[in-house]
């Protein structure tokens, strides 16, 4: 694949006081690629995925989006914010709206789209991961997987140019896991730029261009995910592979 | 027991000037305490220390020191108000303090990645807050508040000393003339009972209607 950099980070280096979280990450991610990111638990996933819409400050190093700094502060952060779709482990949907209201709301307030023509968005994008028949329902009321699926929803609304998934199935019941991988493998195919935290191989075997593996805050491995799962070279990986495959 | 019926329209006046105190005062009380809040949680350093600034200084001084300080520290600054504008001030400031905690607990019960999420898509602090977080910290904040606008209807018999027409004040109207300051007392205290339910009243129904939602 040519490289077109769409995220690239360099030098990044990220503390929570004396822990040192991230340490020297330098991670290009190319426009319509899907890079996996696997690693140990506190090995710094989440935060790397926070930093790259800037939900964490960074100590040193540079992220560019598109070519473009990230803004510190204020409006053009925001705007920034809407250009990189974010997915989490514990969906974060709105609870006080409904589905079709999680998905308008940022349609209306950020990029100022009329209610109707939201809403109309919003149903397609409904319809696109299979739950347009939930509109009216509130969060509550939708199982685990259903709640993942409207956060993708959700946060395609903005037409990000990019998405980040931070471990989008490890709050789910086992049955639950495919519908959403389903959507994100449907994505993927669309040439959807996509940085996925998960330990989900057959994800990283069937969509991802790359697996990075990271460790104690550094990208230890960076692979084709092939060669990763079969020949991992750092002792690191091949121990953690170890543990996970014998699930 | 003709206390009530001879002195109609003074009792009357005073309830008038309680119910005024307490209208206005809470009115001033939640825009203030509503604003101090937001300061309180913003992400600009200097807003969140002018906002517990203010909370902590309201918050431990005794209001009859801070209707002295108003209304005789104000006029010196060539701020010359009505007794009457200086007492909702006053009371306004300090029962502000107690909102601004009560909806910043509140806000604090609304788990963060709410707002992570709504930020994550771009929307701004304020929209972060007012659509998301507040409407759903709301609810619990219901009766803290209506219990801390009681406190405020109370509280405003402090006025009273400073010459501003209000219920307590009538006592002494009463006592002058010779009624049993028994039964005097028991009307006022009904008085301020029927402010006090009509509060809690209101905070109920606020309660029910908004409950509901989820
Ligand atoms: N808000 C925070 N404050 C302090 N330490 C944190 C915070 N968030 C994460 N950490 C610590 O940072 C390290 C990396 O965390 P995280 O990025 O969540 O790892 P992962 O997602 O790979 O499990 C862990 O040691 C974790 O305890
Ligand atoms: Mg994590």
């Amino acid at each position: 694949m040519a490289v077109d950099p769409l995220i690239e980070l360099q030098g990044v280096n990220k503390y929570y006081g004396e822990l040192h979280v991230l340490r020297d990450i330098d991670l290009t991610v190319g426009r319509g690629e899907v890079v996996v990111v696997i690693g140990p638990s506190g090995s710094g996933k989440s935060t790397l995925c926070r930093t790259i819409n800037r939900l964490e400050t960074i100590e040193s190093g540079t992220i560019t989006l598109d070519g473009q700094p990230l803004p510190a502060e204020g409006k053009a952060l925001a705007r920034l914010r809407a250009e990189v779709g974010m997915v989490f482990q514990s969906f974060n949907l709105f609870a006080h709206k409904t589905v079709l209201q999680n998905v308008s709301l940022a349609q209306v307030k950020v990029r100022k789209s009329k209610k109707d023509d939201a809403d109309r968005h919003s149903r397609e994008l409904l319809q696109r991961v299979g739950l347009l028949a939930h509109a009216a329902k509130y969060p509550a009321q939708l199982s685990g997987g259903q709640q993942q699926r409207v956060a993708i929803a959700r946060a395609l609304a903005m037409d990000p140019k990019a998405m980040l998934f931070d471990e989008p199935t490890s709050a789910l019941d086992p049955e639950m896991i495919n519908e959403v991988l389903e959507v994100m493998r449907q994505l993927a195919r669309d040439g959807m730029t996509m940085v996925v935290v998960t330990h989900e191989m057959g994800f990283a075997r069937a969509s991802a261009n790359r697996v990075v593996f990271m460790a104690d805050g550094r990208i230890v491995e960076d692979r084709a995910p092939e060669d990763f799962f079969t020949h991992p070279r750092s002792e690191r990986a091949k121990d953690f592979l170890s543990k996970i495959l014998k699930h | 027991m003709n206390v009530l019926t001879d002195n109609f329209s003074t009792y009357w006046e005073g309830f008038l000037g309680t119910v005024e105190l307490t209208v206005y005062g809470s009115v001033l009380a939640l825009a203030l305490g509503f604003l101090m809040a937001s300061f309180r949680v913003a992400p600009v350093g200097s807003l969140r220390v002018f906002g517990t600034v203010w909370v902590t200084v309201l918050r431990n001084t005794p209001l009859t020191l801070l209707f002295f300080a108003v209304l005789l520290g104000l006029p010196r600054f060539g701020l010359v108000l009505p007794f009457t504008v200086f007492a909702v001030l006053a009371l306004g400031c300090y029962t502000s303090a107690f909102i601004c905690e009560a909806l910043r607990s509140g806000i604090n019960t609304v788990p963060k990645g709410q707002g992570e999420a709504a930020r994550s898509l771009g929307m701004t602090f304020g929209q972060t807050l007012s659509a998301v977080v507040l409407p759903q910290a709301f609810r619990s904040v219901i009766p803290p508040v209506g219990s801390t606008l009681i406190a405020l209807a109370k509280n405003s018999a402090i006025a009273g000393a400073f010459s501003v027409t209000e219920l307590l004040g009538t006592y002494k109207t009463m006592s002058e003339l010779g009624y049993n300051i028994v039964w005097t007392f028991v009307w006022i205290a009904l008085g301020y009972l029927v402010i006090t339910l009509a509060i809690s009243a209101l905070f109920h129904v606020l309660e029910r209607t908004w409950g509901v939602a989820r």
